[in-house]
């Protein structure tokens, strides 16, 4: 159990030093202010990507939605800020525990349903979701909506970000994350061995919405406009595409996939209409090789730190004796 | 004791009646066939006795509380656990993951306690493993808790089954076919493990099972049913004699045997 705290001190102190430089680069204009935009884009989708993988990958349940529960985030999140004037922790979470709410009321319902039927029932409460934001006036309609303070800074995103990774790591290793597991892996047995499946997927569901609401509400307070289009089928497919790249179930597999797959075609614009051409390659290449993602089922950190322990650890046995 | 008692249990899938009037009493300590042709109702039975059926009419009676009806986890909870007659492991879950799952409706922390890794979290951790490597070591296993089920060779992949229902702590355990697949060496290792883990985990056993020398070799009782009812039940020389038996399913193979 040492192990646990171990793992937990190592992320948090690795999150620290990568913040430093990060922060000192875009201080010093190292990372100009478009590197920047692009470094707080990459934390946004990285905990849009994660939540989605205790949804996909860890419970195995492929939903199509995410981004409707973002635009809940980002507009109830907005709108705390705007209407009610709170301060921006409070804006972001009651921006989570709305999208949270709604994903509850929708899991519900869509929950005993199973793979592709999950997948087109969640994909059309998405487009719902849009719609009717599409449609409430108050909301900015389609015209989108404007004025929300910028409040987003490097340093919130980024400590959310590690955040969200830890508690979703935590949750997966720990007895509610087996269930979660055993769920994906075989529902009759699981609940066979006294999992109450439904519970679990639904616990899986809010606590993923949870996160992509307040990814949600950071991305509206950064951006100072949004507007429904930005939160449609595409950007579900999006953060399905660096779950499936990442690897389904490994967090770190996510984070990697994220930051690369979001890269890739601001990189790419050199090539100009070649862009769209080269991502769709990338992404058909790296399934064709490795269609168990990046990182398959496994963590990177932890492994190789594991890997470290134990060579250090036989290195003082080695000189004990 | 009285631990289960099973009456006029019946289930009609349309206009089809799959078992009816089914009747089983089964003591503390008890280990019964539950034999018949392919297509009998033997684990439609199974699957009314854990839940995963609600039965049309009748009544599961199990250590003195009525249970017809209720969620197959909520059954766990009373105490059967059970095994698959295809195997059903979780594949990509460790040997350990496998058998810690089973502890699940026992753990008392929440997500909360999950989350901030809360003292309660850890001491309860620290017993699942700790227990869970106990069964695993009786089971031989404990030196492939790290390697994915799916990994394990198939007598191994039948014993982590047991594993993790026993790990569930029942007090009546439900195998499904359990020597299915298995040669004639495994089969007789797996008798005398039936046997052993009824008297170490002191729990009763009920199992299907088509292997004859299996069910006449472990079992005390033999129930046989046809076309969902009970034709037959008794001793393994009062089944093996039994001219109705004889006719509905065994033939000659038990009385060579």
């Amino acid at each position: 159990m040492k192990k646990e705290f171990r793992n937990t001190i190592i992320l948090l102190v690795i999150g620290v030093i990568l913040f430093l430089i990060l922060s000192f680069l875009m201080d010093t204009e190292i990372l100009n202010r478009y590197y920047g935009r692009i470094v707080i884009l990459i934390c946004i989708n990285v905990i849009l990507a994660v939540s989605l993988n205790l949804i996909i990958g860890i419970t195995g349940q492929l939903t199509l939605g995410h981004a409707g529960f973002m635009s809940i985030g980002a507009y109830a999140a907005a709108m705390a800020t705007i209407q009610l004037n709170v301060t921006f922790p409070v804006a972001l979470l009651l921006g989570g525990v709305a999208a949270g709410l709604i994903g509850y009321l929708i899991g519900l319902p869509t929950l005993s349903l199973k793979g592709d039927y999950l997948a087109i029932t969640t994909l059309g409460f998405g487009e719902i979701i849009r719609v009717v934001i599409t449609n409430i006036d108050q909301l900015g309609g389609g015209r989108g909506l404007s004025g929300i303070p910028p409040k987003t800074t490097f340093a919130w995103v980024f400590f959310i970000m590690v955040f969200t990774i830890l508690i979703i790591y935590n949750i997966a290793r720990s007895s509610q994350g087996r269930a979660m597991m055993s769920v994906r892996e075989d529902e009759i047995a699981a609940e066979a061995m006294g999992i109450n499946t439904t519970k679990y997927k639904i616990m899986a569901f809010v606590i993923g919405s949870f996160f992509a609401g307040i990814a949600g509400g950071l991305f509206s307070h950064y951006l100072m406009y949004i507007k429904p289009e930005q939160f449609g089928f595409l950007k579900s497919v999006d953060l399905v595409t660096y779950v499936v790249m990442g690897g389904m179930g490994s967090l770190t597999g996510s984070v990697l996939s994220t930051g690369i797959l979001t890269i890739l075609p601001e990189f790419l614009r050199f090539m100009n209409d070649y862009r769209m051409i080269i991502y769709p390659i990338a992404l058909i290449v790296i399934m064709r090789f490795r269609p168990q993602g990046l990182m398959g089922t496994k963590e990177l950190s932890m492994k190789i730190f594991d890997k470290f322990s134990k060579g250090s650890d036989e290195d003082a046995a080695f000189k004990g004796k | 004791m009285q631990l289960l008692k099973v009456n006029d249990l019946t289930i009609k899938f349309g206009g089809l009646t799959a078992v009816s009037d089914f009747a089983l009493n089964l003591s503390d300590h008890d280990l019964v066939g539950l034999i018949g042709p392919n297509g009998a109702g033997k684990t439609t039975i199974f699957n009314m006795l854990t839940g995963v059926y609600a039965p049309t009419s009748g009544t599961i009676e199990f250590n003195g509380e009525f249970i017809q009806g209720i969620k197959p986890y909520d059954i766990t909870k009373k105490r059967i656990a059970r095994t698959f007659q295809n195997i059903r492991l979780f594949k990509d879950l460790t040997v350990l993951d496998n058998v810690k799952i089973s502890f699940n409706y026992n753990v008392k922390y929440n997500l909360f306690h999950s989350i901030l890794r809360l003292p309660k979290f850890i001491r309860e951790e620290a017993e699942i493993e700790k227990k869970a490597l106990e069964i695993l070591k009786v089971f031989n296993l404990d030196g492939k808790r790290d390697e994915l089920a799916c990994n394990l060779p198939y007598g191994e992949q039948r014993r982590l089954e047991i594993a993790r229902a026993l790990a569930a702590e029942p007090k009546l355990l439900l195998l499904d076919e359990p020597a299915a697949g298995m040669n004639p060496q495994e089969t007789h290792e797996l008798m005398g493990l039936i046997n052993w883990v009824r008297d170490e985990f002191k729990i009763a056993i009920l199992l299907i099972e088509h292997d004859m020398k299996l069910v006449m070799g472990v079992c005390e009782r033999i129930i046989v049913v046809d076309y969902g009812k009970v034709i037959a039940q008794g001793s393994p020389d009062e089944i093996k004699n039994n001219p109705k038996v004889i006719e509905a399913y065994l033939g000659e193979e038990v009385t060579d045997a």
